[in-house]
């Protein structure tokens, strides 16, 4: 007798249900349940958040280096447990072919943002001639919490690419995973469990989108939402966001990821330090 | 008439049963409060708190900062109260007069060799009258928590006595440090000592010690004070201190009190809270009832 998987969620580095207690059944595509998925809260939405907001310091604070360093063991395990990725891609309509391209382009992309830790300040980062007697840097620093909308049509690679390219700069994040396709997401929370990724780093949640992103929006202590374009659900989206002027970065489904991802959830620090000489012919530092 | 410890009066209750308590005190945090009852228990927990910093690096503009909180907690927030007192060490509390003014909000004192009490009985009087000559409402004395452990009891009795005679008018909190007594039976005694000897209020921890006030304790404490009422129609008032730093926590000791105590008790001359960094998940949870949306600590001051 085959027992039905309840995928749980990931909150501050466990695994609980949602405080709901309610759990929806996901079907592929004859109509058969393949899995029990949890049907998350807004206050999971709020206790998501506390952990994220919790575990900011710490991985802020983590050389990029280290953060590259873990990003790459998540790519390593990720790698290690391919075979379960594909089944459930499978599983939720995927033909094998493309399934073996979307575990491949996950790791990849992990193995990329990881390359990309301790490059992106460098290449980012600006000396700015001003003139006065200032030596004047812009410098990038992370956002925060990152509320994160996974792209809906894919089940890996849409949560992959955008946890990969927050937390690369130093954010934590709130995840909700794909409404139709949870159970990559909820897979992934457990390579990231495997992976020295802090507990609350990334926090992973699964339920109706119309119901958690909003929560996402309107939360005071999210300092950036990320998603692609969600059509009518944009606009509210939006207003919501206005309440702490919280960033809302939309990307057009199918927009190539990549550096770009990185610096949108990053703000730039702009510092004046004076120095004793005005406006010389060649600056002196 | 001079008090005196009496074994047969302290003794009476000593024997807690540690299981009924937690099952009781599991009761009262089922409670559910909604609404415009939860939004008015947030508006009187504020009122009761004890805003409290006591640090070796506490400078007179750190305490300064604090009277201004104490006076304007979120002025976002139309019509919020102000806290119960500020609490201080001796050496801030004429700093803390001076900034409090005229306001309402008292100033209490720590005394009595804060946090340890490992000192004589002189210098924990002239510590006292030090305090309330520089304008302390109130008074937060420790007991000698190694001498009742030694079962030095009427040592304990006395040097409250003493203390409260130094208080003058202040009102004087008797700290139990309840994390050092290790069981709720000597809890209940310590709790009956400080009360028959002359406390007005009785407190469970200095903050400096895990546990603090937990529930368990706040529980055993509050049956005392009900005890003592019960008997001699005498009020005392409860201070739980340390370890209550969110909203939630707050209000389970709010209902504990009004369902043990009852109404009497629910206001800021009867009950306190000591804390440093509850106000701020207080005005986030007040916020979050108004406005409906979850808050950031970004938006409120700096505790």
């Amino acid at each position: 007798m085959e027992v039905l998987k309840t995928y749980k969620i990931y909150i501050g580095g466990s695994f609980p249900r949602t405080e709901s207690g309610r759990y929806y059944p996901l079907l592929d595509a004859k109509g058969n349940t393949i899995a029990n998925v949890s049907l998350s809260s807004r206050k999971d939405v709020r206790n998501a958040v506390v952990a994220a907001r919790k575990a900011f310091g710490g991985w802020s604070e983590k050389t990029a280096f280290n953060r590259g360093q873990i990003l790459y063991r998540m790519a390593e395990i990720l790698e290690g447990r391919k075979l379960q990725f594909l089944e459930e891609l499978k599983k939720q309509g995927s033909s094998k072919e493309k399934a073996a391209r979307e575990v491949q382009a996950a790791i990849d992309c992990l193995v990329y943002y990881a390359g990309w830790a301790d490059k992106f300040q460098q290449i980012s980062s600006t000396v700015n001639p001003v003139s006065s007697s200032h030596f004047n840097f812009s410098a990038l620093e992370p956002m925060g919490v990152i509320g994160i909308i996974a792209a809906q049509e894919t089940s890996l690679i849409g949560v992959v690419k955008f946890i990969a390219s927050a937390i690369c700069g130093g954010n934590t994040a709130v995840v909700v995973a794909s409404e139709e396709l949870p159970l990559c997401a909820v897979t992934l929370a457990e390579v990231i469990h495997s992976s020295d990724v802090p507990g609350g780093v990334v926090n992973i949640l699964t339920g109706k989108l119309s119901e958690l992103a909003p929560a996402l929006a309107s939360h005071m202590d999210i300092n950036a939402l990320v998603k692609e374009s969600l059509g009518g659900l944009d606009k509210p989206i939006a207003l919501a966001c206005i309440e702490n002027l919280k960033r809302n970065i939309t990307y057009q489904p199918g927009t190539e990821h990549g550096l770009q991802n990185i610096t949108d959830l990053q703000e730039v620090k702009t510092t004046w330090h004076p120095i004793e000489h005005i406006g010389g012919a060649s600056s002196s530092y | 008439m001079k008090k005196s410890y009496n074994p047969t009066l302290i003794h009476a209750n000593s024997r807690v049963d540690k299981v009924g308590v937690e099952e009781r005190v599991a009761r009262f945090q089922t409670r559910s409060i909604k609404n415009e009852a939860k939004k008015q228990g947030l508006l009187m927990v504020l009122n009761m708190i004890d805003l409290t910093t006591l640090e070796g690096k506490d400078t007179p503009g750190k305490v300064q900062q604090m009277c201004y909180k104490a006076q304007h907690l979120h002025d976002v927030y139309p019509g919020l109260p102000t806290v119960a007192a500020v609490c201080v060490y001796p050496s801030m509390v004429s700093v803390a007069r001076k900034a409090l003014g005229n306001s309402p909000v008292k100033v209490a004192s720590v005394s009595t060799a804060f946090p340890s009490g490992q000192s004589t009985r002189e210098i924990k009087i002239s510590d006292t009258k030090y305090a309330v000559e520089q304008g302390a409402d109130e008074i937060d004395m420790v007991i000698s928590r190694g001498q009742f452990l030694a079962g030095e009891y009427g040592f304990v009795f006395d040097e409250i006595a003493a203390i409260k005679e130094a208080c003058g008018k202040a009102r004087l909190k008797v700290i139990l440090e309840t994390g050092e007594l290790c069981t709720l039976d000597n809890v209940r005694i310590a709790s009956d000592i400080a009360i028959h000897a002359g406390a007005d209020f009785i407190k469970t921890s200095t903050g400096k010690i895990q546990p603090a006030a937990t529930m368990q304790v706040t529980y055993t404490m509050l049956m005392a004070i009900k005890d003592y009422y019960d008997q001699t129609g005498k009020m005392i008032g409860m201070k739980p201190a340390g370890g209550i730093s969110t909203a939630k926590l707050a209000l389970h000791n709010l209902v504990m009190v009004k369902e043990i105590l009852g109404n009497q008790w629910l206001s800021n001359d009867w009950f306190r809270f000591g804390a440093s960094s509850l106000a701020n998940d207080v005005l986030m949870q007040l916020m979050k009832t108004e406005s409906g949306l979850y808050q950031s600590p970004d938006y409120f001051s700096i505790d």
